[in-house]
């Protein structure tokens, strides 16, 4: 009993030195694997015409710097567009086609598109999920008459599906990009 | 003359009992263990022959006429304990005994019967005890010290619950297991302690930095949970408690094992688990607010009075659901779920746990050792290792979806010893010096930019406090703490943040790497924290008393404060850590008066608390990042004054019927913004009306009351936001309290006994008894839905 009162102490400060020599090895950087950097709508006319082209880049992910918007020109009034958007992390090299996970996990998502008010156009889901809901990585878009506004591009992941828009789907939000368009 | 006496019936019982060679004298002298002073008039007891002496003026005795062989002694004497030993007379014979006497007087205290020990002498403290704790046994620490006025909680749900002592809380309360202060990633709000109340014995709960021998930096308070008192007797008891909860369909058993031996041997264990399925508001179920917790115990050694040798090793693990409909993206789902009076994710109950969800496991391992010394004290020298593994999962997809989205693992090595003085009458003198060693590891494989960086923190702290009687009735402490602090942290940051926080001017120092898009840097930090408490305490009379406390203490800023960064998924939020965050101080002012009659007993506490750069998060707008834009949070520092008033009273009405009620107020204001301070508790009070028949299976019914006003006392940090979906700017108000709540609860509790030793407690209560809906200021998820609805519990208490 008394020796191991003596001896204790002793064990316990070997402990304590013997846990404190440290290793100085530096840390792995993260990358983020399933970060979006970039959405890019492209609007093929039907009728043949000039492709519209709308891009939405962040390099920095959830930095502080926001997403860099291009849009590559008008819409043509009473035109009628084959849409498809491609999600992509380009924070990888090669960058990684998100997309394909999206239309992988089909049940989970779905894409809005949501015009403001001033804007004349009007969309339309064209591929779906195996339940038969929307997803809306491809899709329809008309161009009516002359006007502008801003149209927004919103991925849900989880929402409830089926639903009547935004206002109803809940879920999170994976991806949100505004563009100021116009139609002429 | 006694001396005469007992001389004479030696005399004769040399002559007649024992005939021959009988002439031998065992002597000795009967000292005071703590200072080597003679105890006069202790009994000595010679066992097997029955004979009696008493020590003389100088502690002297002496036994005459003894015959060759063994003796069984018992000394004895009044506020000593007893000592027994053999002793085989060959001869004359000599021997000091050294009596223990007036064992930390200072420090015990006798309530209601019980003797429970406080942590200290001037301070306001108030202990919980083991009839509150077995009565809760389903709840959080954070609940069950919200019993003491003055407390309140901050939640994440229902299930995540932190202290919040007079205002403050996280890294500015200290908890402490069993002497082990604990170290499991505290700074988070929605971290919680992870304790299993059901292995502590009481709890005492301590505002300001009251106690310095577990740290300087208790800015807002401490909370020791202590451990059964081991008595050293052949014993063998146990304890069951099993609940059941209508609301989540949860339940609950704790059981727990006691055997110690008349040697000093002894061990104990406690074993626990509770688990329950979504809660459920008044109108709707609580989704994924499911829980399980798994907790076990053991406890082990030698005890007595001038040695002892402790084991202790606790588990806890826990997993908690976060309510899903709370986990949002970009600040327009927030402006939503404010604006909605609903959550947006309402579906049926569910036993299951998804994610968002935390899992924690807190694994705990002590060694310590005491040995009291002659005309000295007591040094007690302790080791213990804390390891904390915290996982948060995220709803995430693909092949990430089972990652965790947090992985942090933190590991904590402390040694101290401390030393008791006791051996002046009158007071006493503690001190002691601890060493602390941290190492923090924030797993890469979760495939997210880490929230808190990998880092090493090495303490050291000394502190000493003397307790003394001035006069017969003022007692006075007065306590000194010095603390080291260092961290040294290895932590990426994004160019884009790095250049955005102005860091590229402040701290280009500290880069070790560009990758290009990251920096890889080592911020290293180092703090001499100095603090002080001490404090009179006057007793007016046998009823009442009064008590003044001052304290200084300084609290260094934690890794959250200093390093966070980035996007936090389950709260929707950004939050901004500072590097050049500075340690806060405080300086409290606690003013008591105590007042303990047969029919009415009064607690007021009064405090005024100053901190110099108080460090605090508040909402400062938004940042687009192509997901949408998120509210941002960011750290700053500032000077705060904390004013108070707690109170507690309790009120023998007549015959069986018993009130009490306890009512709490803080006025919190930032006096370089001249705002009040965010996230302080509002005005309360809590009052129960108790009927009891000791005579009818002891029955206790209990009818409780609690309200709780609206803040009215807010900063207001409310921005707009642009919401692009319907192309308009929108308000977000995340600022305006929730308005006033009052709620009703009942319980009842009867005990059959059974034979000696063995009794069954049944209790069955109701609480949110009218089922009203509420929401709480001090509650992050009420943003998103009401707090939860009426519950009727049912807990059965077997001891044996």
């Amino acid at each position: 009993m008394k020796t191991i009162f003596k001896l204790l102490p002793f064990l316990l400060i070997t402990a304590f030195v013997t846990s404190c020599s440290n290793d100085d090895d530096a840390p792995e950087p993260v990358n983020e694997e399933e970060v979006i950097t970039t959405l890019t709508a492209t609007f093929v006319p039907q009728g043949g015409g000039d492709t519209v082209v709308l891009k939405s880049q962040d390099l920095d992910g959830d930095g502080p710097n926001a997403p860099v918007i291009s849009v590559s020109g008008p819409f043509a009034a009473g035109t009628t567009y084959n849409g498809s958007i491609e999600l992509l992390n380009e924070l990888e090299s090669p960058a990684e086609d998100i997309t394909v996970e999206v239309e992988e996990e089909n049940l989970d998502h779905q894409f809005f598109y949501t015009p403001s008010s001033s804007l004349d156009i009007t969309t339309a889901y064209e591929n779906f999920d195996t339940d038969g809901n929307p997803l809306g990585t491809e899709f329809s878009l008309t161009a009516n008459t002359v006007s502008s506004g801003t149209l927004t591009f919103t991925l849900r992941h989880l929402p409830n599906k089926p639903n009547t828009g935004l206002g109803d789907a809940g879920g999170e939000t994976d991806v949100e990009a505004t563009f100021s368009v116009s139609v002429q | 003359m006694k001396h005469f006496i007992v001389s004479i019936v030696f005399l004769f019982i040399g002559v007649f009992t024992f005939g021959q060679n009988c002439d031998f004298t065992f002597s000795g002298k009967i000292e005071d263990f703590h200072n080597g002073e003679p105890i006069v008039d202790a009994t000595i007891h010679i066992e097997n022959l029955d004979v009696y002496t008493t020590s003389d003026l100088d502690g002297k005795f002496i036994f005459k006429n003894l015959c060759k062989g063994v003796l069984k002694i018992t000394v004895s004497h009044i506020s000593c304990e007893t000592k027994t030993f053999e002793v085989t007379l060959t001869g004359n014979q000599e021997q000091t005994v050294n009596l223990e006497h007036h064992v930390e007087e200072l420090e015990t205290v006798v309530v209601e019967g019980s003797t429970e020990k406080k942590q200290t002498l001037t301070a306001q403290e108030t202990i919980i005890k083991n009839d509150i704790i077995e009565s809760n046994s389903s709840a959080s620490l954070g609940d069950i010290i919200k019993t003491v006025s003055g407390v309140a909680s901050i939640n994440t749900g229902n299930k995540i619950v932190k202290p919040v002592i007079d205002g403050l809380h996280s890294s500015r309360v200290l908890v402490i297991n069993n002497n082990v202060r604990m170290e499991d990633q505290e700074w988070g709000i929605e971290h919680a302690p992870n304790i299993d109340v059901n292995a502590a014995d009481n709890i005492s709960v301590i505002k300001g930095a009251g106690t310095l021998a577990y740290g300087g930096d208790a800015i807002g308070g401490v909370v020791v949970l202590e451990p059964k008192n081991i008595i050293v007797e052949d014993t063998l008891y146990g304890k069951t408690i099993a609940g059941f909860q209508t609301n989540g369909l949860g339940y609950n058993v704790s059981s727990s094992l006691f055997k110690s031996f008349q040697s000093g041997w002894y061990a104990n264990g406690v074993l626990g688990y509770k688990q329950n399925g979504d809660l459920k508001a008044p109108d709707y179920y609580l989704n994924n607010t499911g829980s399980k917790s798994f907790s076990g115990s053991l406890q082990g050694g030698f005890k007595s009075f001038e040695k002892g040798l402790e084991i202790y090793v606790s588990h806890i693990d826990n997993e908690i659901g976060i309510l899903s409909s709370s986990h949002i993206g970009s600040t327009e789902d927030l402006v939503n779920a404010i604006n909605n009076d609903e959550p947006y994710i309402s579906e049926d109950f569910s036993n299951s746990i998804e994610a968002p969800k935390q899992e924690v496991n807190h694994t705990l391992i002590k060694a310590a050792v005491y040995k009291r010394f002659k005309s000295f004290g007591k040094l007690s020298l302790q080791y213990d290792y804390q390891n904390n593994q915290r996982y948060e999962y995220d709803k995430r997809i693909g092949s990430d979806r089972n990652k965790p989205a947090v992985d942090l693992k933190l590991q904590t090595h402390s040694l101290r010893s401390d030393i008791t003085v006791d051996k002046f009458e009158g007071y006493t003198l503690d001190f002691g010096i601890s060493g602390r060693f941290q190492d923090n590891f924030a797993n890469p494989d979760t495939g997210i930019r880490r929230l808190i960086p990998d880092y090493e923190r090495v303490d050291f702290g000394a502190y000493a406090v003397v307790k003394a009687s001035i006069i017969d009735n003022l007692l006075a402490d007065f306590g000194v703490r010095y603390d080291y602090n260092h961290v040294d942290a290895q932590k990426y940051y994004r160019t884009s943040r790095w250049e955005e926080r102005g860091y590229d001017d402040d701290f280009s120092d500290i880069i070790v790497e560009d990758l290009g898009t990251q920096l890889l840097t080592n911020p290293k930090f180092t703090f001499h924290n100095f603090s002080l408490s001490t404090g009179l305490l006057y007793n007016i009379n046998e009823f009442s008393k009064i008590s003044l406390n001052y304290g200084i203490s300084s609290r260094p800023p934690n890794p959250s404060e200093l390093f966070s960064d980035g996007l936090h998924h389950s709260a929707a939020r950004i939050e901004l850590g500072d590097l050049r965050i500075n340690k806060e101080v405080s300086n409290r002012l606690g003013l008591s008066y105590k007042l303990n009659t047969e029919k009415v007993s009064l607690n007021v506490e009064t405090y005024f608390n100053h901190i110099n750069d108080f460090i605090y998060i508040r909402p400062t707008g938004t940042e687009t990042t192509i997901r949408g834009s998120f509210p941002v949070w960011e750290y700053f520092q500032t000077n705060a004054n904390l004013l108070g008033a707690d109170l507690s009273f309790d009120y023998h009405i007549f015959n069986n019927w018993n009130f009490n009620t306890r009512t709490s107020y803080i006025y919190g204001q930032d006096t370089v913004n001249d705002l009040p301070v965010i996230d302080m508790p509002s005005f309360r009070i809590n009052s129960t009306l108790s009927y009891e028949r000791p005579d009818l299976k002891d029955l206790h019914v209990n009818l409780n009351h609690e309200f709780v006003a609206e803040q009215n006392r807010y900063p207001n940090y409310n921005f707009e936001t642009y919401i692009a979906s319907n192309d308009t700017y929108v308000l977000v108000d995340i600022s305006t309290p929730p308005p006033a709540y009052n709620l009703f609860n009942l319980s009842a509790d009867i005990t059959f006994d059974f034979q000696k030793n063995m009794k069954l407690n049944v209790m069955a209560g109701i609480d949110n008894i009218f089922n009203t809906s509420y929401r709480e200021y001090l509650n992050r998820l009420r943003y998103f839905a009401d707090d939860t609805g009426r519950n009727i519990t049912v807990q059965l208490k077997f001891n044996y």
